[in-house]
């Protein structure tokens, strides 16, 4: 067969008319649907948190569509993948906004994510949601942060924890904000609770060997340790920490365990008696959650991924905007935005949560959990537990015009230096 | 007496493992000037081997001497053979072929394996005691492996006729093929075992580390490191740069903490590189291997 570059040409620019047709068409009927644009990470680094996240939000609009779409419209998902890759975020961010006129973006992972697209979704007037749990401190009218924060968390388990193991505390976190912040919110409750805390380390993200460290652990003796570990390099810890025997007898209390799936990834030995809190586990009881676990690994089969907060928690941000919509009867920014203010609730598979109108951060229930047999056992429950670390800083309804991120977070606020 | 015992041991299997890492990418560096960027990804398939199949009932320690060198050796002959042959002596051309190859391979084991695999696997052999101070005896029995390990390519490479054709081949390819030697299987097979030697470190280290596809990452960076700063000579040049990256970073680790300790790591290469551009074997033990 003979082929020239000419016939090439002609060939493949026909195909590509073809091709873009239904596109062009698919577009002018679009208008009568609500647009939800997702981004989050499916690849690279942080697909561990990402994919589970993409799969809870396709469940979600899958949900609502077939239960009729909002307020008559159906809800069209539009999937991007960032690849843990920042430059894409604000790429795709401005595409969702100025491209395809998002009626909202539900986005972003690591807090680097989400600031390097919070301006521009504010700048084109674009509703943001964070489903993420986060250091907090986020105070844009524009944004909700449905995830929970350090003072939701550790506030409950530090006192948990030091009950039951005893007052001297040794702190190792990851050498990033969202550790850095952390560690001293566990400082500070644990002095709260008349604690002692040993010392703090932090971790560059790709430290694998923690062997100087645990001989430090063992020669300053602490009656726990606390984790704000984070990521996949770090699970060399627990291992690393178990296999020096150390598990059996200074055990690990974290608010950063189990969110990445840690618990499946090391063994069964090497996880029991390590205490979590957030404001979700896979095995929080009640009806509601239990039928929504089963929808989730009925869609996606037998090997779907455990349901960690992040999962679920954008399975509820997108619901809880999906009630403001039908609240508002419209999908339009601002009376949307005024009906999440009014104090929406929503029965979702976590329990009862709603939005703080002030912080529009969640006011969530916490769990505390207990490893055992790489499945978490909930020890406890505090219902409705508010932000108030944001609150210390953030006050949106006195205040509405802003877009500030407190990088400190209340820290100041609340005395920490 | 006892804290200095278990640092001592605890800095002894920073450098076991920093060698470990190191050892696969210096052979195929060392002698095929190849910079191979998916090093990080063959010790990822070596972990990715005992994970999956320890999760199918195969004893670890079959799984971790046996099976990993062996599946990412032959992934390495195939590599040699469907992309890097086609590449030698372009050495930019290779680093980004390599790099795609990298991508692949994380991509890959995501779509096959799915981004996390549940393991069953904790370290086997338990608990040692130094006075007040534990460790795990399987980082004595990584240690041991390293040294053995050692001197298994030592007498590979100075005692076998494959050791010495291979070094006659690094060191003049023509002559050596005008010689009678097949210096196309010769690359082929030394590739070979250097992805074998990374997927047994992968291995070997999977049950003290996480095993994730992007896993690889974090360690490229130390192997390259710790070669660059070797210098020529595979063995000589990767055990005293382990000695002295790994002992350093140990040391000021317990010091002050561990982002001090990579600061100290990554300046200390800084410095001797400016210092010996030609790595520490390139100045001392120039003649050894």
């Amino acid at each position: 067969m003979s082929f020239d570059r000419r016939t090439f040409i002609k060939g493949t620019s026909l195909a590509g008319l073809t091709l873009m047709a239904p596109g062009v068409i698919g577009r002018a009927r679009a208008d009568d649907k609500i647009k939800l644009v997702s981004i989050l990470d499916q690849s690279g680094g942080l697909d561990i948190y990402g994919k589970p996240m993409a799969d809870a939000t396709a469940m979600a609009v899958d949900e609502i569509n077939a239960a009729g779409g909002l307020n008559g419209k159906q809800v069209e998902l539009i999937n991007y993948d960032p690849q843990s890759n920042i430059q894409f975020y604000t790429q795709y961010a401005t595409k969702a906004a100025a491209g395809d006129k998002a009626d909202v973006v539900h986005a972003g992972i690591t807090s680097a994510s989400r600031e390097a697209i919070r301006p521009t979704l504010g700048r084109f007037k674009s509703l943001y949601f964070y489903n993420t749990q986060y250091e907090g401190g986020v105070c844009d009218r524009n944004c909700f942060c449905t995830g929970s924060t350090p003072a939701q968390t550790v506030e409950k388990l530090v006192p948990y924890a030091m009950n039951k193991f005893g007052k001297k505390v040794y702190i190792i976190a990851a050498d990033y904000n969202y550790g850095q912040i952390t560690a001293q919110w566990v400082k500070k409750y644990v002095t709260d609770n008349g604690g002692e805390v040993a010392d703090i380390e932090f971790f560059p993200l790709d430290v694998t060997n923690f062997g100087p460290t645990i001989k430090k652990i063992q020669a300053a003796k602490p009656d726990m340790v606390w984790s704000a570990l984070v990521g996949g390099a770090h699970i060399s810890f627990y291992r690393q920490y178990a296999a020096a025997g150390m598990n059996k007898s200074v055990p690990i209390a974290s608010t950063t365990f189990g969110v990445g799936n840690e618990h499946k990834l090391i063994s069964a030995e090497e996880g029991n008696g390590i205490l979590a809190a957030y404001s979700y586990f896979q095995e929080v009881p009640g009806d509601d959650n239990a039928a929504f676990v089963k929808r989730f690994k009925d869609k996606f089969g037998a090997d779907a991924p455990y349901l960690n907060e992040l999962a679920t928690r954008s399975y509820e941000g997108i619901q809880l905007w999906a009630e403001a919509v039908r609240m508002a009867g419209t999908a339009e920014r601002m009376p949307v935005i005024e009906a999440l203010e009014s104090g929406i609730s929503l029965a979702g598979p976590s329990g009862n949560i709603s939005l703080d109108p002030k912080t529009h951060h969640g006011v969530l229930n916490v769990y505390l959990a207990e490893l055992k047999d790489q499945t978490f056992n909930i020890v406890e429950t505090h219902k409705a537990q508010p932000p108030t670390d944001t609150l210390l800083v953030c006050d949106l309804k006195a205040n509405p015009d802003q877009a500030t991120f407190y990088f400190e977070n209340g820290l100041e606020a609340a005395g920490i230096k | 007496m006892d804290l200095f015992f278990a640092l001592a041991l605890q800095i002894v299997y920073g450098i076991a493992s920093l060698v470990l890492i190191s050892l696969g990418l210096a052979i195929i560096f060392g002698m095929m000037r190849v910079i191979n960027l998916a090093h990080g990804e063959f010790l990822m398939l070596g972990g990715y081997t005992v994970v999956i199949s320890t999760n199918h009932g195969v004893n670890i320690w079959f799984a971790m001497l046996v099976l990993a060198p062996l599946v990412v050796g032959i992934i390495g002959v195939l590599v040699e053979r469907l992309l890097i042959q086609f590449l030698y002596g372009r050495m930019v051309d290779t680093l980004l072929a390599t790099w795609g190859l990298s991508l692949l391979f994380v991509g890959l084991v995501t779509s096959i394996f799915g981004a996390q695999t549940a393991t069953t696997i904790s370290p086997p052999l338990g608990v040692i005691n130094i006075g007040d101070y534990s460790s795990s005896a399987y980082e004595l029995f990584l240690i041991a492996v390293t040294v053995v390990l050692l001197l298994l390519v030592y007498a590979v490479l100075k005692l076998t006729k494959l050791g010495l054709v291979a070094r006659a081949t690094m060191q003049n390819d023509d002559m050596a093929s005008a010689l009678g030697v097949s210096t196309k299987r010769i690359y082929m097979i030394t590739f070979g075992l250097g992805a074998a030697v990374s997927g047994l470190a992968g291995g070997l280290l999977a049950p003290v580390t996480g095993v994730l596809p992007s896993i690889g990452a974090t360690y490229i960076a130390k192997a390259f490191i710790t070669v660059i700063s070797g210098g020529a000579s595979i063995l000589a040049g990767t055990t005293a740069a382990s000695i002295l990256l790994g002992g350093i970073n140990g040391i000021m680790a317990f010091l002050t903490g561990p982002t001090l300790g990579e600061v100290a790591l990554l300046a200390t290469a800084i410095i001797l590189i400016r210092l010996l551009p030609t790595g520490i074997t390139g100045r001392f033990f120039r003649k050894s291997l």
